[in-house]
C-alpha cells in the first residue's frame, strides 16, 4: 500500500502557512484551519439563527433554540441547578466538540478531535478546573470526596487508593474516548473504502462484489454521524458529572 | 523470541479486550430490551441511559485499539 494511502494518512498534520515566533513552530495547519471552520460555524448558526427573535421560529431559530435547550435541560439533570455558572463553558464545550467531529464528516476534510493533544487539552482543562472549583468551593473539606461516607474503615484502606486513581485517570479517560471514537471511526471508514476501490478493480464482478462494501461504508457514515453527536454528549455529561462531584464532594 | 514477532502477538493479544466489551454491550441492551418490555412508557427516558452506556462501552472497545496500535507502531 502506497504512503499516501494508507488509512492513518488522513490525520497527518500539515503546514499550510509556516510561522516560527522565538523558535516556537507555530504554524497555520490543518487543523488549526478546522477548528476555526468549527468556531465560526457554530458562532454563525447561533447568531445567525437568534437574529429574528420571532414568536414563531424559523429553522435557524429553532435549531439555536433546540440545542440550547438540549444542554441547558443536560447541565440541569446532571449537575444540579446552581451549575449555571458554568453553563457557558460547558454549552462551547459541547458546541466545539460537535461543530469539530461534524465537519470531520465531510470528505477529505480533517478531525481536529481525532489528535489525542486536541482532546486531552481539553480534559485537562476540566479536570484542572473541576480541582480549583472542589477546593474553592469545600478547602481541604474537598478530600471527602475520596472517603464516601458510611463505609467501615477497613475497607477505607483499599477504598481510598482506588478513588484516588480514579481520579487522576478521568483526564485520560475523557481525552482517549473522544480521540479513539474519532480516529477509529475514520480508519475504519478509509478502509472499507479501500476494499471498495481494490474489489472494483477486478473485471467483470469487480463492480456487483465492490457493492457489499460500499453500503457498508454508506452504513458506518451513518453510524459515525450518531458517533460525532454522541460522544460531544458523553465528554459534556461527564464535565457536568464531574462538576456536580465538585460541588457536592462525600454524598 | 524476535522483538518483530512479539509485537504482532501482542497486539492481537490486546484485542482480547473485545470479549469483555461483547458482554458489555449485550448486557446493555438486552437490559434495555427488557426493560422496555416490561414498562413501555419508561422507553424514551430509559434510551438517553442506553446511549450513553453504550458510547462508554465502546470506548473500551477503542482503548483496546489503542494499545494494539501503540504496540504495533509505538
Amino acid at each position: 500500500m502506497a504512503a499516501g494511502h494508507s488509512p492513518l494518512a488522513q490525520f497527518e498534520i500539515q503546514r499550510i502557512v509556516e510561522f516560527n515566533i522565538a523558535g516556537i513552530d507555530v504554524s497555520i495547519t490543518n487543523s488549526t484551519v478546522w477548528m476555526v471552520a468549527a468556531l465560526l460555524v457554530a458562532t454563525f448558526v447561533l447568531t445567525l439563527g437568534m437574529r429574528s427573535r420571532a414568536m414563531v421560529p424559523t429553522r435557524m431559530q429553532s435549531i439555536a433554540e433546540v440545542s440550547y435547550e438540549f444542554v441547558a435541560n443536560m447541565v440541569r439533570d446532571n449537575a444540579g441547578s446552581e451549575c449555571r455558572a458554568y453553563f457557558p463553558f460547558l454549552f462551547t464545550l459541547f458546541f466545539f466538540i460537535l461543530m469539530c467531529n461534524a465537519l470531520g464528516m465531510i470528505p477529505y476534510s480533517f478531525t481536529p478531535t481525532s489528535h489525542i493533544i486536541v482532546t486531552f487539552g481539553m480534559a485537562a482543562v476540566v479536570f484542572v478546573g473541576v480541582t480549583i472549583i472542589g477546593f474553592a468551593k469545600h478547602g481541604i473539606g474537598y478530600l471527602r470526596l475520596f472517603a464516601p461516607s458510611g463505609v467501615p474503615l477497613v475497607l477505607m484502606f483499599i477504598l481510598v487508593p482506588i478513588e484516588v486513581i480514579s481520579y487522576f485517570v478521568r483526564p485520560i479517560s475523557l481525552s482517549v474516548r473522544l480521540f479513539a471514537n474519532m480516529m477509529a471511526g475514520h480508519t475504519m471508514l478509509k478502509v472499507f473504502g479501500g476494499f471498495v476501490v481494490s474489489l472494483g478493480a477486478i473485471e467483470f464482478v469487480g463492480p456487483v462484489i465492490a457493492a457489499l462494501p460500499m453500503a457498508m461504508v454508506v452504513a458506518l457514515s451513518g453510524l459515525e454521524l450518531v458517533i460525532a453527536f454522541l460522544q460531544a454528549y458523553v465528554f459534556t455529561i461527564l464535565s457536568c458529572l464531574y462538576l456536580h462531584d465538585a460541588l457536592h464532594p462525600g454524598h | 523470541m524476535e522483538v518483530e514477532a512479539a509485537k504482532l502477538i501482542g497486539a492481537g493479544i490486546a484485542t482480547v479486550a473485545l470479549a469483555g466489551v461483547g458482554i458489555g454491550m449485550g448486557n446493555i441492551f438486552g437490559s434495555f430490551v427488557s426493560s422496555a418490555l416490561r414498562n413501555p412508557s419508561a422507553q424514551d427516558k430509559v434510551f438517553g441511559n442506553l446511549l450513553l452506556g453504550f458510547a462508554l462501552t465502546e470506548a473500551i472497545a477503542l482503548f483496546a485499539l489503542v494499545v494494539a496500535l501503540l504496540i504495533l507502531f509505538g
